[in-house]
C-alpha cells in the first residue's frame, strides 16, 4: 500500500487505464508537456507519447465535441477541462449532445468517455474558479457523475470511470490535490455507484461529497471528543449512480440524517438526498433532514470571506447539536 | 496554404455515376416531398427541416464517400441520411413516430443516425456537430483507417464559435475531416448577408486557418461530386481538412411553420430556374444518355417512395417501454439502486 497525493493518483489511475487499453486517450490544455495545470497528469506524455496524450488549444467546445466524436468511433478519451466552471461554455456538447445521443439514437450510439475536472473552492482563485458544479451534472439525464475525496477512491474510481461504456463526469476537488493517502498497490478498481461508510456511529448520520468529506470526519470527531454525540459519516462518492440503499439504511440506523454539501444551497445534491429520505424513511425519522450547504451566493476570493462561505467542522457540529440537543 | 486544388486532378465521371447521381437527387426529391405531404395530412408532428433543393449537395457528396465514411450533419439532414444508404421507409417512420422508424420515434425528425451505415448523427444544435466530426476524424487518424469525416452544415453556423473552434482545431491536428457550408442565403428567416461580416460566410473564412477558399456551385451535382473527390481524397491521403462553401437555395421555408415570404419573388424564381434536378436531367440527355434510361429512373423512384410511404404509415406506435429504455450502455435508465 503505497502513499500518494491526490494529483499523483490521478496520473496513476490514467496510466493504469492507458497500459491495459490502447483505445484510452487524453486531451485538453496544457495536458501533456506541462503535466495539467494542477500537475495530475505528469509523467504520461514521457510513458504514452504524443499520439495518445494531447495538448489542445483553449476550445473547451472543441475538445469536448473531439472526446465524443472519438469516443462514438471507437476510442476512450479523458478529457481534462481544467477548471469545472468551464463547463459553461461546453455545456451544449455535454448536456445536448454527450448525455442525450445515446438515448435519442435508440441506443445505437455508445459514448465512453471521461470529462475530467478540478472542482470546488478552498484555494482563493474567486467566483468564476472555485464553484462546486457537480449537482449541474447531476440534474442531466445521461451523466453519470462521481466525486471522491480520497487518493485510493480517485485511482480506483477514475479506473471504473475510463471503463464505464457511458459518459462520466470526474469531479476532482482542487484543494485535495496536496492531500496525501493510501492507494493499494497495482490494479485497483472501485465501481461507481457504492458509497463509503468511513465511521460508524447511533446518534446522527452525515453524508458528505469530496471536500465535505473531511470536513464530516473532523466534525464527527468533535461531535464525539466534545459534546458526546456519536456519528456515522458516508462518503456518497457518486451521485449518479446513488447509493440510496446506503443512505437509507445507515439514516435508519441513527434516526437522523445531515448532508454536507459544497454547492449552493437551490437544487444542491442534498437536496435530492433530502427527498429521497423524506418519501421513504419519514416514519422512522427522529427529526429533520438538515442540510449543510454554501450560501447561495457566489464565491469570494478573500480568505476570510471564502473560508465563512464553506461548510466548516464548526457549522457542521452547530447543525448536528441543534438536530440531536 | 493547405488545398486541394493543384495536386489532385477532376475525377472524370462514368454514364453510370451520373445516373446514380441522379436517382440519388430523386430520391432526396421525393422524400421531402413526400414529408411535405405527410405533414399536411398531420401524419407527422413536431417540426421538420425541408432541403427541396439542396439535392445536389448530398447526393454528390453520398457518391463520392467511400461507404465507411463519417456522415455528421444537421437537423435539415434527411437527404444526408437517404443518400448513406438508408431506406426511405425508415426515415418517414422516424418522421411520424413509429416503430418503422430509424429510432423508433426517440429521435424524431432532427436527429436521424444510422450508426451501421456510418451516419453519425443530425444535430440540432447549430455547431456541435462540427466539433464531434474532428472527433470521428481523430479516431480514424488515431486508429489508422483512412476514413474521413464529413460534416454538413448551414451558412448561419459559421456565426456561431463552434465554427471557428472545430476549424482551428481540425487543422492544428490536421484531421481527416471535410467541412462542407451548404450556404441557402438564408440562416433561419435572415438573409445570411445580413448578418455576416464577410460576403461569402465559410470561404471567407477559409484563410483565417490556412485553408484554401472553396466556393462552389452547390446546385451543379458534377461540381460537387468532383469537389467532394478531391477533399476526401486529401483527407484520406493525411493532407488534412478542407473547408467547402456550395451556394443552394432552399425551395421553401426554414421549417414546418416558416412559409418563406421574406424572400423576394425574382430571388426564388431566380434560384428555381437552377432546381439542381431539371438542370441535370437536360444535362443528361445532352451527352446522350436515353430518356428511357432517365424515366425508367423516375418510374422507379416514385415507386419506392409510394411503397415506403405505405409501409411506414401503417407501422405500429412504437412499444411504450422503449420510454425509459437506453439511457445507458446497460440498456436502462436507472440512477439509483
Amino acid at each position: 500500500m503505497a502513499q500518494l497525493t491526490y494529483r499523483d493518483a490521478v496520473a496513476a489511475g490514467i496510466a493504469q487505464e492507458m497500459r491495459r487499453d490502447p483505445n484510452v486517450v487524453l486531451l485538453g490544455e496544457d495536458v501533456a508537456a506541462a503535466g495539467g495545470v494542477f500537475k495530475a497528469t505528469v509523467g504520461l506524455l514521457d510513458e504514452f507519447g504524443a499520439k495518445r496524450v494531447k495538448d489542445t488549444p483553449i476550445s473547451e467546445q472543441a475538445i469536448v465535441g473531439a472526446a465524443m466524436g472519438a469516443a462514438m468511433t471507437g476510442l476512450r478519451p479523458i478529457v481534462d477541462l481544467m477548471f469545472s466552471d468551464f463547463f459553461a461554455v461546453a455545456w451544449d456538447i455535454v448536456s445536448n449532445q454527450i448525455a442525450k445521443t445515446r438515448y435519442m439514437t435508440d441506443g445505437q450510439v455508445t459514448l465512453p468517455l471521461v470529462i475530467r475536472s478540478a472542482n470546488g473552492a478552498g484555494s482563493r482563485f474567486g467566483a468564476q474558479h472555485s464553484q462546486s458544479v457537480e449537482n449541474w451534472s447531476m440534474m442531466i439525464p445521461g451523466l453519470k457523475v462521481v466525486a471522491p475525496a480520497f487518493p485510493g477512491d480517485v485511482k480506483g474510481m477514475l479506473a471504473a470511470a475510463i471503463r464505464s461504456d457511458d459518459p462520466v463526469m470526474f469531479f476532482e476537488q482542487k484543494s485535495l490535490y496536496a492531500t496525501k493517502g493510501e492507494v493499494p498497490d497495482g490494479e485497483h478498481f472501485i465501481e461507481l455507484g457504492k458509497a463509503n461508510v468511513l465511521r460508524e456511529g447511533k446518534d446522527v448520520t452525515i453524508a458528505a461529497l469530496a471536500l465535505m468529506v473531511p470536513r464530516a470526519l473532523k466534525a464527527a470527531d468533535i461531535l464525539k471528543a466534545e459534546h458526546g454525540i456519536d456519528a456515522t459519516v458516508i462518503d456518497i462518492r457518486s451521485l449518479v449512480p446513488l447509493d440510496t440503499q446506503t443512505i437509507l439504511r445507515e439514516t435508519a440506523k441513527t434516526g437522523r440524517l445531515v448532508t454536507v454539501e459544497e454547492n449552493p444551497r437551490l437544487c444542491g445534491w442534498g437536496a435530492e438526498i433530502a427527498s429521497i429520505v423524506a418519501e421513504e424513511l419519514f416514519w422512522d425519522l427522529d427529526g429533520p433532514v438538515v442540510r449543510v450547504t454554501t450560501p447561495h451566493i457566489p464565491l469570494a476570493a478573500a480568505n476570510n470571506l471564502e473560508d465563512a462561505q464553506l461548510p466548516t467542522p464548526e457549522r457542521i457540529v452547530d447543525s448536528v447539536r441543534k438536530l440531536v440537543d | 496554404m493547405a488545398g486541394f486544388t493543384a495536386r489532385n486532378p477532376q475525377p472524370s465521371i462514368s454514364t453510370e455515376t451520373r445516373l446514380k447521381l441522379y436517382r440519388t437527387m430523386l430520391q432526396c426529391r421525393v422524400l421531402e416531398k413526400r414529408a411535405y405531404d405527410l405533414f399536411m395530412q398531420n401524419l407527422i408532428k413536431g417540426t421538420s427541416h425541408l432541403a427541396l433543393g439542396q439535392e445536389a449537395i448530398a447526393a454528390g457528396f453520398g457518391t463520392a464517400m467511400r461507404s465507411d465514411d463519417y456522415t455528421f450533419c444537421t437537423y435539415r439532414g434527411h437527404n444526408h441520411t437517404l443518400v448513406r444508404g438508408v431506406g426511405m421507409t425508415e426515415i418517414l417512420g422516424e418522421l411520424m413516430g413509429n416503430s418503422s422508424g430509424l429510432m423508433r420515434g426517440k429521435g424524431g425528425s432532427m436527429h436521424l443516425t444510422s450508426v451501421k451505415h456510418h451516419m453519425m448523427g443530425s444535430y440540432a444544435i447549430i455547431g456541435a456537430h462540427m466539433t464531434i466530426a474532428n472527433g470521428a476524424a481523430w479516431s480514424a487518424q488515431y486508429r489508422g483507417t483512412e476514413q474521413v469525416a464529413v460534416c454538413f452544415f448551414g451558412d448561419g453556423t459559421t456565426n456561431i464559435g463552434a465554427f471557428h473552434e472545430a476549424l482551428n482545431f481540425a487543422v492544428i491536428w490536421k484531421l481527416p475531416v471535410v467541412f462542407v457550408c451548404e450556404n441557402n442565403m438564408y440562416m433561419e428567416y435572415t438573409n445570411i448577408h445580413d448578418v455576416t461580416a464577410v460576403e461569402h460566410p465559410a470561404a471567407d473564412r477559409a484563410a483565417a486557418y490556412g485553408l484554401e477558399p472553396v466556393l462552389i456551385d452547390g446546385n451543379d451535382v458534377d461540381v460537387v461530386y468532383r469537389t467532394a473527390h478531391r477533399a476526401l481524397d486529401l483527407a484520406r491521403k493525411g493532407g488534412g481538412p478542407s473547408l467547402i462553401e456550395a451556394e443552394t437555395y432552399r425551395h421553401g421555408g426554414h421549417s414546418r411553420a416558416d412559409p418563406g415570404k421574406y424572400r423576394p419573388d425574382d430571388e426564388v424564381k431566380a434560384w428555381l430556374a437552377k432546381d439542381p434536378l431539371p438542370r441535370y436531367r437536360a444535362r443528361l440527355v445532352d451527352l446522350g444518355i436515353a430518356v428511357g434510361d432517365i424515366e425508367k429512373i423516375e418510374a422507379e423512384t416514385n415507386a419506392e417512395i409510394d411503397r415506403a410511404t405505405e409501409t411506414a404509415r401503417n407501422a405500429p406506435p412504437p412499444p411504450l417501454e422503449l420510454a425509459d429504455k437506453d439511457v445507458w450502455a446497460d440498456g436502462g435508465s436507472a440512477w439509483r439502486n
